[in-house]
């Protein structure tokens, strides 16, 4: 039984042509048609470029949107629809690290009020007492646990995202949705969230849903990788196979579009033309043809379903292709 | 306050270290297209003096891209800020000399220093959105941007932006002509912006972080737009970013700073393939590498970057520094001068040479 199962998960936001009638218009298909399993203690990296639905389908998952259509197991319970008691006792399982450190804590609680939240809210007391615990987690984020009355502005950038871990990690949950959790950060504060991220991960056999649009630091700590594009998903590998053979054209003009810090090196770019098309209005067929560099007419007639062309490795596309890029 | 405050003190010559590194030169007019010397830009506020940027020196030949490196507050926006005198009005304290083709900026008048913004020198910002105005139109930006420097008619003007629009890249210039910023894409923006500056052919052309903000597809259309648009018009660039990559992707010359100082200085190819400075070794071992096979652990740079109201003694860097046992010197005691360790190859470090090339040897580049 995998932790997560995910089965065509679906999120449609509804638009108004019209203000004052509320005519309903064609709605944005921010997440159309995911699946995924989620193993325990796994990393899944979710990559693609903003607008391709990337941190709406973290939402969707953790319940904090309500999914428009498919389902949602943990642990082989169907929550799609959980509500009220259930959802919160879910939470316990399920929680977030927010991409901005500055903007998801709030600046008039001291830093123990915010990460002891997560057991007031499930009216939990750990062993020792809330104190206690907090202080634990705050010494465990690499935090000096003295500061527990500390505002949020006192900390640095890196800091308040140790804050952010330190509350998702409270409740010892199973699945932790990172949402681009170090693209705010320097360079070298990064690699510390990082490497922070990954320890806990292994003390606590943590499942992580990690959202980034940074290539490389998904594949340092990602176990599988999937690419979305317009709220649907290209292709899914492990993360040596899509890095080192990734089969779906998207894939490899992402991958070849990262400047590698080696000078004059000489690597080929696929160069996508024009811009991300609308979610409201996608392309027929396949959502990536009107950029797609080997598009034909087919593509525009019959969308690619998902196939797993290599063992674990799934592309959505009618001319798979292996080329290497990176 | 006069330069002579500004000045470090307690400064030893490491001999070892290489010849000191032609810093001093204050009179007559250098040969170089662009060359900032000693730059001084500190904000006085209520908690103290901010040094921003500490004696900066580093020079620029037209044609060529110089990549400026460093973290947040490291003082690489407030020197590109400091070369377009949009520090003037303000409370910031700058002293040096910055020397652009034979005229030190620091000494025009605002008068030549408004002529020459946009026409002899350009800057892209980072942001876009909050660089355009949202009450007017692309077409109308622009058009002012040209009219500013030269005498154009209003149907000329339209003609001449319309080409630019075009040039770098955006599609139907003639209709995205009439509409506003927020009908524009994230890297359409961005492209607009670029060709807002390259308007007037600009000989230097600032673009700090201007692609922090874009997907990497885009990112990569808009280095590719900027290097083509310099084999034709030969514009200097200063390339400001945190991102190597972008770096070893199109600088000629790579400058690194910490707590506004330059810690290292060097050709793009020395800097990459033999580091010199303890501080550029963090930032490569610290950064994941796409083309890698996963690396056991990161090693980040232990700690945070430095107060600039409050730098570190000595070094700057010395808190953070994994080798500073290796030094002869205290390193907490005694700031480092920026020396010439190899030819064309400036660095800011106690550590003698031959011993920081065995240390980068053993210790840093297996695991990068």
């Amino acid at each position: 039984m995998s932790l997560l199962r995910v089965t065509d998960l679906k999120k449609h936001f509804p638009t108004y042509n019209q203000k004052l009638l509320r005519r309903p218009g064609a709605p944005v298909k921010a997440v159309d048609g995911l699946s995924l399993t989620l193993e325990a203690g796994e990393t899944l990296g979710l990559v693609g470029e903003s607008g391709c639905g990337k941190s709406t389908a973290g939402r969707t998952i953790l319940k904090l949107l309500e999914p428009t259509g498919g389902t949602i197991e943990f642990e082989g319970r169907d929550v799609t629809h959980a509500k009220g008691e259930e959802l919160r006792h879910l939470r316990r399982e399920l929680q977030m690290v927010f991409q901005d450190p500055y903007g998801s804590l709030n600046p008039r609680h001291p830093i123990g009020q915010i990460i002891a939240a997560p057991f007031e809210i499930q009216k939990v007391t750990p062993p020792g007492g809330i104190k206690k615990e907090v202080q634990a987690l705050m010494e465990r984020v690499g935090l000096n646990p003295e500061h527990y009355n500390r505002y949020p502005h006192e900390f640095s950038g890196g800091q308040r995202q140790r804050i952010g871990v330190a509350r998702a990690i409270a409740l010892k949950p199973k699945l932790v949705v990172c949402d681009e959790p170090v693209s705010a950060l320097d360079v070298s504060i990064q690699a510390q969230v990082i490497n922070l991220l990954e320890d806990i991960q292994n003390e606590q056999n943590l499942a992580y849903v990690f959202i980034a649009h940074d290539l490389s630091v998904v594949r340092h700590i990602s176990d599988r990788v999937m690419v979305m594009y317009l709220g649907k998903v290209m292709e899914v590998a492990d993360r040596n196979s899509l890095y080192e053979r990734p089969m779906h054209p998207y894939t490899q003009a992402l991958m070849s579009a990262v400047p590698v810090p080696e000078p004059r090196r000489d690597r080929e770019r696929i160069l996508l033309s024009g811009d991300l098309p609308s979610p409201q209005n996608p392309p027929s067929g396949c959502v990536f043809r009107t950029r797609c560099p080997i598009a034909t007419d087919r593509c525009a007639a019959e969308t690619p379903i998902p196939t797993e062309l290599e063992p674990g490795h799934i592309v959505a596309c009618h001319y798979p292709k292996v080329r290497e890029v990176v | 306050m006069s330069t002579n405050e500004l000045e470090p003190i307690g400064v030893e010559l490491l001999e070892s270290n290489g010849p000191k590194v032609d810093r001093s030169r204050t009179t007559g007019t250098p040969d170089k297209f662009l060359r900032v010397d000693d730059l001084h830009v500190h904000f006085p506020t209520d908690d103290g003096m901010v040094k921003a940027v500490d004696g900066l020196t580093f020079d620029l030949e037209k044609g060529t891209t110089l990549g400026i490196v460093g973290e947040s507050g490291s003082g690489k926006s407030v020197t590109s800020l400091a070369i377009m005198g949009l520090h003037r009005g303000s409370r910031a304290k700058v002293s040096g000399h910055i020397w652009l083709d034979g005229e030190d900026l620091l000494q025009v008048s605002d008068e030549e220093l408004r002529s020459l913004r946009g026409r002899k020198m350009a800057m892209i910002f980072q942001d876009p959105l909050s660089s355009l105005h949202p009450y007017y139109t692309i077409g109308q930006q622009l058009t002012e941007a040209l009219q500013v420097h030269q005498k154009v008619t209003k149907k000329q003007a339209r003609t001449h932006v319309v080409d630019m629009l075009g040039r770098v890249g955006i599609p139907n210039p003639d209709r995205r002509f009439d509409q506003y910023p927020h009908e524009f894409s994230g890297g359409m923006r961005q492209r607009a912006m670029i060709a807002m500056a390259l308007l007037n052919d600009p000989e230097l052309l600032i673009a700090d972080e201007p692609t922090t903000a874009l997907d990497v597809t885009v990112q990569a259309q808009i280095l590719d737009l900027m290097r083509s648009l310099q084999d034709e018009f030969g514009s200097a660039i200063i390339m400001i970013t945190h991102d190597l990559g972008v770096v070893a992707e199109i600088a000629d010359d790579v400058l690194v700073m910490y707590g506004g100082k330059c810690v290292e200085y060097a050709e793009v190819d020395d800097a990459f393939h033999q580091p010199d400075h303890p501080y550029t070794w963090g930032l490569m071992s610290s950064m994941p590498r796409l083309d890698r096979v996963k690396q056991e652990r990161l090693v980040p740079v232990a700690g945070n970057p430095p107060s600039l109201i409050n730098i570190p003694s000595g070094c700057a860097f010395n808190p953070r520094c994994a080798f500073k046992d290796a030094s002869p010197v205290a390193c907490d005691a005694v700031v480092p001068e920026l020396l010439e360790s190899y030819p064309k190859h400036d660095s800011r470090c106690h550590i003698p040479v031959p011993k920081r090339a065995e240390l980068f040897a053993e210790r840093v580049a297996p695991r990068l």
